[in-house]
């Protein structure tokens, strides 16, 4: 069985495998939210015993990486209904993509720092 | 003698290029299969020449479709290294030669051998938009006159050789069968806004449909795989936009 090679497209393809990703992890990500939060009415204990579950340094990775995923979501659809709606989308649809990245990269560098924090700080010891 | 000869030219080389083409004989085989060829090529020879040599000197069972060999007819679009393309058009110089070149037939329509697809469901979409002028009113005496920049308006659209490779680039397409497919929709702008033409409300409405420009996801595959330069993904938009804004 010999399969086809890999379609080389440019970043519109890539921006588009990577928002379908997003997309579809931050569906997951919101299935198991609404799951753990209906568990409180089912039971306050056990709410609790997955709550406090979370409080992991794991937990707190996939934290940054579902803001990560949220974020780069967005300005991705962003910049998708500017193709399809502004007149002088398509042409600059790459600029758009550099753009979005620069801004995702601007906004995730000082989150990420302020989401990893508390977790880094427990985990090797405060500095203070 | 004067001094003023020119410099020597120097001969052009011929270096061994090695082709992985993606082989199906129906006959015989039941799965496709990757063959190597290696032959010696100029640096400014076609992938076409490339294919014409191997069948005619070491293969003569490869199958591919050409006809002009100066990418107008549309014939030999084929996927070289990855990326849709024309083989007249893609000059070995343009490609790295230090690995093999992968050639293999466009994806997602129906394989018949090695690089031949059934090109059938393809202009089917082509024909389902009405790619053919829709006048208005009585058949006038004269020609139909247009301004240059009615002209212009519609320009792009018109140098579609309907090769396949936009349509054959698209991931929605690759899945979505169903869907129209960039050359279809170019197609369908290139009438929709001609000013001699009256059938734009017919098209939008049938673009406008489930498999029609709203499956579009622009991944500018098309645009980038097109050989004749057509920006197919801001031809789509334009139909988008013409629906939301009810605006030809």
């Amino acid at each position: 069985m010999s399969v086809g090679t890999l379609y080389r497209g440019g970043e519109g393809m890539w921006t588009w495998v990577l928002h379908r990703i997003t997309g579809v992890s931050v569906f997951f990500f919101l299935l198991v939210h609404v799951l753990d939060t209906a568990l409180v009415r089912v039971s306050p204990e056990a709410y609790d015993l997955v709550i406090a579950s979370y409080k992991t340094p794991i937990v707190n990775l996939l934290e940054v990486g579902l803001v990560g995923a949220v974020l780069y979501h967005a300005l991705n659809g962003l910049r998708v209904i500017l193709v399809d709606f502004w007149s002088k989308g398509p042409r600059l649809q790459r600029q758009m993509t550099w753009a979005i990245g620069a801004v995702w990269v601007v906004l995730m560098l000082p989150g990420t720092f302020f989401m990893l924090k508390h977790t880094v700080e427990n985990l090797f010891g405060s500095a203070a | 003698m004067t001094a003023t000869a020119e410099a020597p030219v120097a001969a052009p080389v011929a270096a061994d290029v090695t082709f992985r083409i993606r082989r199906f004989q129906p006959e015989i085989d039941a799965e496709p299969h990757w063959e190597e060829y290696t032959v010696p090529l100029y640096p400014t020879d076609r992938v076409l020449t490339a294919l014409e040599k191997i069948k005619g000197e070491i293969d003569g069972t490869l199958t591919f479709r050409r006809s002009c060999g100066h990418g107008i007819c549309g014939s030999d679009a084929m996927r070289i290294n990855g990326r849709n393309r024309l083989a007249c058009k893609t000059l070995v110089k343009d490609l790295d030669i230090r690995k093999p070149i992968t050639v293999e037939a466009i994806k997602g329509l129906p394989l018949e051998k090695d690089l031949v697809v059934d090109m059938e469901p393809f202009f089917d979409a082509y024909r389902a938009v009405l790619p053919f002028l829709i006048p208005d009113g009585h058949e006038p005496s004269r020609e139909r006159l247009q301004s240059a920049e009615d002209r212009a308006r519609f320009d792009d659209g018109t140098k579609c050789i309907l090769c396949a490779c936009c349509t054959t680039s698209c991931p929605v397409y690759w899945t979505d069968g169903q869907y129209f497919g960039p050359a279809a929709i170019v197609a369908a702008n290139r009438f929709i806004f001609d000013s001699r033409d009256a059938g734009a409300e017919q098209r939008l409405e049938i673009l406008n449909e489930k498999e029609g420009v709203w499956r579009c996801r622009t991944t500018f595959n098309c645009t980038d795989a097109c050989p004749r330069g057509i920006e197919v993904t801001k031809a789509i938009q334009e139909v988008k936009r013409a629906l939301i804004f009810r605006k030809v």
